[in-house]
């Protein structure tokens, strides 16, 4: 079949057809619902949630332009571009109070009013793909399995503000996302919804993929902007906004995927619909990549204001194998550890800032008992100074300085002044540094001191590691229970335990080099950690 | 290993990149899209391509040196036939992906970021996949292995030096 550019009328039309198509598709399916006259996924993990930027996650077939067209896709564009004026949608926009949910939280409708104001011959839409925080993949899920809703919410956008030039700056880690936005860039061009004058209309937008090459700093607006231009990825200097000057010096919007996923809908249902779920300060849902020590992992999509105990527990189902929680990490390399005795805190971009950490993007790790805070700590901190990208003094070399002390805590070398330095040293970085990479890399830090200082007084004073995690600072030693198996024996890289068969077996602790592997391996766990 | 690039041995590849140069030379923000495709092609950036590209281009070649070093994607060494990522992003660190990481490098005799002597396995460091739910996750070129354990190193490699002899 050749497929041609559509109007406005052979879009309402091929809707309606497919609707029932899709609609007698669906109903065969187990694993679905129905649900105030939609199909939903079913099962209680997805019960509990709120889906808007997931909506046609797993549900529609993301290689279908004509599935995604009978789930009302593309008629957001084409109420926005028919019977809307630019500055209606701007109005609509900020009166939803869509907020960045790349995790600053910026509202969207306040960014496009001032791109529009903008006299300028080119305006760029950008969309942020470049989900880099580790422990998050939300950004991914939505693009292989919704690309159109990113395309759609970018076009309505480049209406508003008046740009006919997108870009998707998107990580080269992610082939599969690639894939289906190159599919659907493709599909919805050859069928009028993208390119020159769209379903016959004046307005034309073109969206281009641009791949990153691993620096997770491309993540931070000016610095994309940067590699888009074909340079070095690091951050400008802010002295205009970007959506002043931006890319090539043009005005330009840059927003995440999940934010753009969510402006269709928000144009097709109202800004009413929209505020009426979350709360007042950050309506709508986010979608969280529960992950860690959890039951359930995956994709989590609730209404702001949702607790932390909500998502780890009821939909969650709390820790596996009777562990017990410790803390969620929320917000990668930028945020912090929320102690279990605040998972009554609710989800909105205020109140995660209150307690110390932040929404970011919406990575969410949960951490139990056997999880050392110094160490994640650590973990934080070594990223951030690989991924430094040099600009600037006080994130390049305040970070590794810091590091430095964090590792000496760990192997139980540091002394109670380092205490005072990290923090010194981390209220400098924090407030000097050039781009939220740096200005935030010490949150993970901060957040872990403010609420587990017992367990860096423990490294510090005691020399010794709570959690049994930290290498230095733990000795294995083999009860009288071994059989005597030489199954440890065996494993041992360094050959450091001696002891015949059916015999109890010794480590020799000068030897030991702490790898675990005994520890792993034994059958009748007779070797314990101290 | 590293050896000596070869114009002609590479003769099918360096006609591919010369058309993707073509189709980019002007436009803005060409260079990006550029290397990566060298990367892609050569598995790796090739002096004399780097050096080639910047005539081409008109463009110092310390510009182009200059952007390529500042990406972790972009290598001046062959890697080797199978690139091995054991991802080290928070989901799998929590759950020992940093012990799995040195469990490679043991079975493999290298340094994690290193290639072993028979160009074979390179162990590549990666960040974060993606595949948080499925943590621990290893990558073999880009195809994920997801769950994974200690115990199935020895196989893994085990099957891809089997499927090598093979090809032989």
């Amino acid at each position: 079949m050749i497929k041609t550019k559509m109007t406005r009328e052979e879009l309402d039309l091929l809707r309606e057809s497919m609707r029932g198509d899709l609609d007698s598709l669906l109903a065969e399916r187990s694993d679905l619902v129905k649900k105030d006259g939609e199909y939903v996924l079913a099962g209680e993990f997805y019960e509990k949630q709120t889906r808007i930027a997931l909506r046609n996650f797993n549900i529609i077939d993301p290689e279908s332009l004509d599935e995604y067209i009978a789930r009302d896709g593309y008629l957001a564009l084409e109420k926005a571009i028919f019977e809307n004026s630019p500055a209606d949608i701007i109005t609509e926009m900020k009166a939803a109070n869509l907020r960045g949910r790349g995790g600053a939280g910026f509202p969207a409708g306040r960014k496009w009013e001032t791109a529009a104001r903008e006299d300028s011959d080119i305006k760029y839409m950008i969309c942020n793909a470049d989900e880099g925080d580790p422990g998050a993949y939300m950004d991914r899920s939505i693009m292989e399995g919704d690309p159109h809703s990113v395309l759609e919410g970018m076009a309505i956008g480049g209406y508003a503000v008046g740009s006919e030039q997108g870009f998707i700056y998107i990580r080269a880690e992610y082939p599969r996302a690639v894939e289906m936005l190159e599919h659907a860039i493709a599909e919805a061009e050859e069928r009028g919804l993208l390119g020159d004058n769209i379903l016959g209309s004046d307005f034309s937008f073109h969206i281009e993929l641009r791949l990153g090459s691993g620096a997770f700093v491309c993540g931070e607006a000016t610095a994309l902007m940067e590699s888009i231009e074909g340079k070095r990825g690091m951050p400008r200097p802010k002295i205009y906004r970007t959506s002043v000057r931006g890319l090539w010096d043009k005005p330009t919007i840059v927003n995440n995927v999940e934010t753009y996923a969510n402006v269709p809908q928000i144009i097709r249902k109202g800004a009413d619909w929209f505020t009426s779920i979350g709360t007042e300060d950050s309506p709508g849902t986010k979608v969280f990549a529960l992950v860690g020590k959890v039951v359930n992992s995956g994709l989590v999509e609730v209404p702001m204001g949702t607790t932390i105990d909500e998502i780890v527990f009821d939909i969650g189902g709390g820790l596996p194998d009777g562990h017990t929680a410790k803390a969620v990490q929320t917000g990668g390399p930028s945020g912090g550890c929320i102690p279990a005795e605040l998972f009554d805190t609710r989800v909105d971009f205020g109140s995660l800032a209150e307690i110390g950490s932040i929404m970011g993007s919406g990575g969410m790790v949960v951490m139990d008992e056997t999880d050392c805070m110094v160490d994640i700590a650590r973990f934080f901190l070594e990223f951030t100074v690989d991924e430094s990208c040099g600009k600037c003094t006080p994130c390049r070399e305040g970070t590794k300085r810091m590091l430095e002390m964090i590792e000496r805590i760990t192997e139980g070398k540091a002394e109670y002044e380092d205490l005072d330095r990290i923090t010194s040293l981390a209220d400098t970085i924090s407030s000097t540094s050039l781009c939220g990479l740096g200005q935030t890399a010490s949150t993970p830090v901060v957040s872990t001191m403010h609420y587990f200082f017992d367990e860096y007084q423990a490294h510090v004073v005691d020399k010794k590691c709570p959690a049994l995690h930290c290498k230095e600072l733990i000795s294995f030693f083999i009860e009288s229970t071994c059989i005597g198996c030489l199954r440890c024996k065996r494993e041992c890289p360094v050959s450091c335990i001696s002891g015949e068969v059916k015999e109890r077996h010794v480590i020799d602790q000068t030897a030991c080099i702490k790898c675990g592997n005994c520890f792993d391996v034994c059958p009748v766990s007779a070797i314990t950690k101290s | 290993m590293a050896g000596v690039f070869s114009w002609e041995a590479q003769a099918s590849n360096v006609e591919h990149f010369k058309e993707t140069v073509a189709a980019w030379k002007g436009r803005k923000g060409a260079l990006m899209p550029i290397l990566q495709d060298a990367q892609i092609t050569f598995g790796y950036l090739p002096r004399p391509i780097l050096e080639w590209t910047a005539k081409e281009l008109n463009t110092p070649i310390a510009e182009l040196y200059g952007v390529a070093t500042f990406y972790s994607q972009f290598s001046f060494e062959p890697l080797g036939k199978y690139n091995i990522s054991v991802c080290q992003g928070t989901a799998c660190y929590v759950k020992g992906a940093e012990k799995l990481q040195n469990d490679f490098c043991e079975a493999l005799g290298i340094e994690a970021g290193a290639t072993s002597e028979d160009g074979l396995f390179s162990l590549v460091e990666t960040r974060c996949v993606g595949e948080c739910s499925m943590a621990p996750v290893v990558s073999v070129n880009g195809e994920m292995h997801p769950h994974f354990t200690k115990k199935q190193i020895k196989p893994l490699l085990k099957k891809l030096r089997s499927a090598e002899a093979s090809n032989d």
